[in-house]
């Protein structure tokens, strides 16, 4: 059961297979430029003022996740994985922002502090 | 299963040269630096039963103090300070430091070295693959690499008692502002000392877990044998992979804060430090704007977990155990499954119930105080299915099932003591009094710990070949039986008569232990029966003790499945070979099939072929319903 | 003794053994950095005005590094692909260029970045000494334009003695360009380019000081989370280098010649790990640097 499964020794399957694999390549490469720009444009836009220090946090943090969106879904081929890798992430996730809403829930709670 | 026994087949010339054709590995690389599941898991349950002990000892020693304070303590009170050094018990008295250091590393050596490894790696490692039916852990090396990461990490916690200063002295919790101050200044190394090992050696010790985490849930996902669905796995099997998803997500933030510790003590700065400090009646110079509180939520988030870490596989062996001995099938099996599932989901949001006395407000309160009282529910659910699955049980009083039946009431009463701590009125008054202290051990202590006695002596002649004895196994269990309870219920009534549960004198100096009488003695009164009874139950532990190594050579020989259990870890050889099975293991039914109607037997394995009869027979509710 | 599926998939969760176990260690790494981000975001909010300090990195040189991981994640992506269609020379040149990237995002982190703040010096007053120093903080201005408070003088420390020497009563700083002309909207931080101290020297009265200290960890909570979490993060980048570099020596392509998607599982897996590293840093780059 431990055996690869090489691509073809046939060469017009291999052909089909490369060239599979060429057609991501490109997308990689797009994707590349892509964050190139996305960290300009970060850079770039943290110097606007969007009226307050929070809006240019939120307008930040907004182009940081599109950026890791496309890192996440491209390069660590999340956009086609498998339900257990997504389940596992889904409860992550979960946990994670959890803990970031409850901490600072229950710091925005305490009556000696508001 | 008629294959040859592992006795014959060890003997047999051709099969041993089979088996060991490419590889005859040496000693160190076969018991010292294996990556056996096995031998990793029976080197984790040693160092763990080791620790155990150890901790133990610690608090034996504390109760000398608190029943007799100030007393020179008898016959090792010489020795101790030779040990401890000179400062530690000089003259055999106890420092008010020393007794800090001994309750703050009592409470991380019996967690963190002691029930962890033992309960969730050794046990895990061992069982797991050979219930699941693996040929071991998918990563092998990684496993290796766990144990020797949890060694480093237990020693350097050894290391911490003999530098300058003593040991971390801040409570197993080290809360904050406290713990960032301790062990610091004149008389102490910066990086030697107490405090900043305990952070260290806590890294090694959560890396450990991280990556034996790891290494379990991906076994149990990819390496089921074939047939072995998720429904039919056994429930200590489930039990262990919820632990490995708590471990695996609530240990890292801990693991965050401890980075940060280490950086207020070596860096200097200020993470759980407020601005404005004093510190020896002088401003301390820091940078401050930090904040004590963000320590405990972050320990907390995983000290909440970690009960669950600690509680859920002593559940799993419950399980199996009670199953075995009562001959009938596990009452409510996907209840049990999905009430374990949503225990380790609940168990994330409910830690801030440690923190009611932080003066947390009624809207967060309320949140943390439903959350809790939520998670009672599988909890109940799951005792109450255990207590079902005896109902009309023919039940084998075995020593393994001694120690579970008495597992159930004793996490009965350490589980319904700690509705009153959910709500944050009731804990405001029983907060830090031994009423905490005797509700968690209950839960730990009678309860884990008497699911893990349990399993060494169920599991041992799959280790061995050989039963531990029946009659020392007796002799261990009445007496620890009877000696926790003499322990921890006094502690109870201690505790909400107001003992408090830090005092380093026993209450002996505090009027509110000595006003009150129970039962004819005052709360300072009570501590000496207690101390006397936790000393028994060290004595009571050395029959355990001989028993395990008397029992390696010299105890009863035994088949492959002495318990006539159904599970897969009993169709291998005792003990497994190098990759486990004769054969490639396949499942055809449920984990608990005992008693089944028109039986010769009254258990059928897991890899028992349904017969044809036997799937007409399934196959056909009408014959269940009176026409 | 074989365990099964380290290469090949296992057919009902279609996936071989070494992809789940690194989103596991993923997982568990998101609550790492979570536990460490949470910190941040606590300690920020908690900050009281003028306390959490803004634009004291260096802009530019961020924001390369930036660029240089993410062009060693499209490296190391393309070279996975490499070895999917079994191009080992393509391979390694792309692992070369990762491993490279690697090894200038630390230099650049550890030669010049960090040493460049413990040499900055920092120095909060007390408040009741404010006004005195009012020519050099120029808070009636800062009022006036909305800002927060300044609290600190910065710059670089002229009498290095000062630190430690008890005898010493002032401090001679350097004054940076913001606090050599408080009042001129030009020097109001952030700027996109760093400017380097003035010539112009201000002599502070150690009683009249809160707190004085480099930019080490222990300067504030900000820099106590930026080297925390860049530190941590740094490591993993070091982690990842030296996987690469073991991939990249001729043991891999012993490996590759027996078994060429078992290397191209590894360079997956460990680039799944890169990708994530890239992924955190996305996140600290603007977090602190630019806000």
């Amino acid at each position: 059961m431990n055996n690869p499964p090489d691509i073809s020794q046939d060469s017009k399957e291999y052909e089909e297979y490369a060239h599979g694999i060429r057609k991501h390549v490109r997308g990689y490469l797009m994707v590349g430029a892509l964050l190139l720009v996305f960290t300009g444009l970060t850079v770039a836009l943290s110097y606007v003022h969007f009226g307050t220090q929070k809006a240019n946090i939120a307008v930040a943090m907004l182009v940081a996740t599109v950026k890791a969106g496309l890192v996440a879904a491209i390069f660590m081929h999340l956009a086609a994985e498998r339900r257990l890798i997504y389940r596992i992430l889904i409860f992550t996730g979960f946990f994670v922002l959890g803990m970031f809403w409850l901490i600072l829930f229950a710091w925005y709670d305490y009556p000696i502090f508001r | 299963m008629d294959t040859p026994t592992s006795v014959e087949a060890h003997h047999d010339p051709h099969a041993h040269d089979a088996a060991h054709e490419h590889h005859e590995l040496g000693f160190w690389r076969k018991y010292i630096f294996s990556t056996d599941h096995k031998v990793i898991g029976i080197q984790y349950g040693l160092c763990g039963l080791t620790f155990l002990f150890f901790g133990f000892c610690l608090m034996m020693m504390m109760r000398w103090q608190l029943a007799y304070p100030g007393q020179a303590m008898p016959v090792i009170g010489k020795w101790l300070p030779y040990i401890f050094g000179p400062s530690s018990m000089p003259d055999g008295k106890m420092t008010p430091d020393f007794y800090n250091s001994l309750g703050a590393m009592h409470g991380t050596i019996m967690i963190f070295a002691g029930v962890v490894p033992l309960a969730f790696a050794a046990f895990g490692n061992f069982v797991v693959p050979l219930q699941i039916g693996a040929p071991d852990m998918t990563f092998p090396k990684v496993n290796a690499a766990s144990f020797w990461a949890f060694g480093v990490g237990g020693v350097i916690m050894m290391i911490s008692f003999f530098v300058p200063g003593g040991p971390a002295k801040s409570g197993w919790t080290s809360y904050t502002p406290l713990a960032d101050i301790a062990d610091t200044g004149p008389g102490h190394n910066a990086i030697f000392n107490g405090q900043t090992l305990w952070l260290i050696g806590f890294i090694f010790l959560i890396s450990s877990s991280l990556l034996g985490a790891v290494n379990f849930i991906t076994t149990i996902i990819q390496l089921r044998a074939k047939g072995l669905t998720w429904m039919r796995l056994p429930f200590f099997v489930w039990a262990q992979f919820v632990t490995a998803f708590l471990l695996l997500l609530a240990f890292p933030p801990l693991e965050a804060a401890i980075v940060m510790q280490l950086m207020d003590r070596v860096a200097h700065t200020s993470f759980f430090l407020p601005a404005g400090l004093v510190v020896n009646g002088a401003p301390a110079y820091i940078s401050g704007g930090g904040s004590p509180l963000l320590w405990q939520h972050l320990f907390w988030f995983l000290g909440h977990p970690e009960v669950y870490v600690l509680i859920l596989p002593a559940f799993g062996i419950v399980a199996e155990i009670l199953a075995n001995n009562s001959r009938k099938p596990l009452w409510g099996y996907k209840s049990l499954v999905f009430s374990v599932l949503v225990i380790g989901f609940l168990s994330f949001i409910v830690w801030a119930h440690h923190m009611w006395m932080t003066g947390m407000g009624s809207a967060v309160s309320a949140f943390f105080q439903t959350t809790t009282l939520l998670i009672s529910i599988p909890s109940v659910i799951i005792l109450s299915a255990f207590f079902i699955s005896l109902w009309g049980g023919s039940i084998r009083f075995t020593v393994p099932m001694l120690f579970t039946i008495a597992f159930l009431p004793m996490f009965g009463i350490g589980g319904l003591t700690g509705i009153p701590l959910a709500f944050n009125s009731a804990d405001l008054y029983l907060h830090d009094t031994y009423y905490i202290i005797a509700h968690f051990h209950y839960i730990v202590a009678p309860g884990t710990i008497f699911g893990l006695f349990a399993g060494i002596y169920y599991w041992f002649p799959k280790a061995t070949g050989r039963k531990m004895s029946d009659f020392w196994g007796k002799v261990h269990f009445w007496p620890t039986l009877i000696c926790m309870n003499m322990i921890f219920l006094p502690m109870f009534l201690q505790g909400m008569a107001g003992m408090h549960r830090r005092w380093y004198d026993g209450g002996q100096g505090w009027n509110v232990s000595n006003d009150h009488t129970i039962w004819g003695l005052t709360g300072f009164e009570w501590n000496k029966p207690i101390s006397w009874a936790a000393w028994i139950m060290g004595l009571a532990q050395l029959p355990f003790i001989f028993n395990f190594f008397w029992s390696i050579r010299h105890g009863e020989k035994v088949n492959d499945n002495p318990w006539e259990a159904t599970t897969l870890e009993w169709t291998a050889p005792s003990p497994p070979p190098h990759g486990n099975f004769i054969g490639t293991p396949v499942a055809y039914r449920g984990p608990y099939e005992y008693s089944l109607p028109g039986r010769e037997r009254d258990f059928t394995m897991q890899n028992e072929p349904i017969a044809p009869a036997e799937r007409t027979r399934r196959k056909t509710p009408e014959e269940l319903v009176p026409a | 003794m074989e365990i099964p599926y380290t290469v090949s998939n296992r057919p009902d969760t279609g996936l071989w053994n070494a992809k789940i176990g690194i989103w596991l260690f993923l997982a568990s790494e998101v609550m790492l950095f979570g536990g460490l981000f949470s910190a941040y975001i606590f300690l920020r909010i908690d900050a009281p005005p003028g306390m959490w300090p803004h634009g004291l990195l260096n802009v530019p040189v961020g924001t390369m590094n930036t660029a240089i991981l993410i062009m060693s994640s499209v490296t190391v992506v393309l070279a996975w692909a490499s070895l999917k269609m079994r191009k080992y020379n393509a391979y390694w040149w792309y692992m070369l260029a990762t491993i490279t990237c690697g090894v200038i995002f630390l230099t650049v982190k550890l030669a010049y970045e960090w040493p460049q703040k413990f040499d900055h010096f920092g120095i909060y007053i007390k408040p009741e000494a404010l006004g005195k120093y009012e020519q050099y903080l120029g808070n009636a201005y800062a009022a006036e334009k909305g800002l927060p408070p300044r609290l600190e003088i910065t710059g670089h420390l002229h009498n290095r003695a000062a630190q430690n020497d008890p005898n010493i009563k002032e401090y001679e700083v350097a004054l940076d360009p913001l606090n050599a002309d408080p009042t001129n909207p030009e020097m109001d931080r952030p700027h996109f380019w760093p400017r380097s101290a003035t010539e112009k020297i201000a002599t502070i009265e150690k009683e009249d000081v809160q707190y004085a200290t480099m930019f080490l960890p222990r300067h504030s909570a900000y820099f106590a989370s930026y080297f925390t979490i860049t530190g941590l993060h740094g490591l993993h980048v070091l982690g990842g280098v030296l996987v690469f570099i073991y991939m990249w020596l001729p043991v891999s392509k012993r490996l590759y010649q027996q078994n060429p998607e078992h290397l191209a599982n590894r360079v997956e897996v460990s680039g799944l790990f890169w990708h994530f590293v890239d992924l955190v840093w996305i996140f600290v780059f603007p977090l602190f640097y630019l806000l």
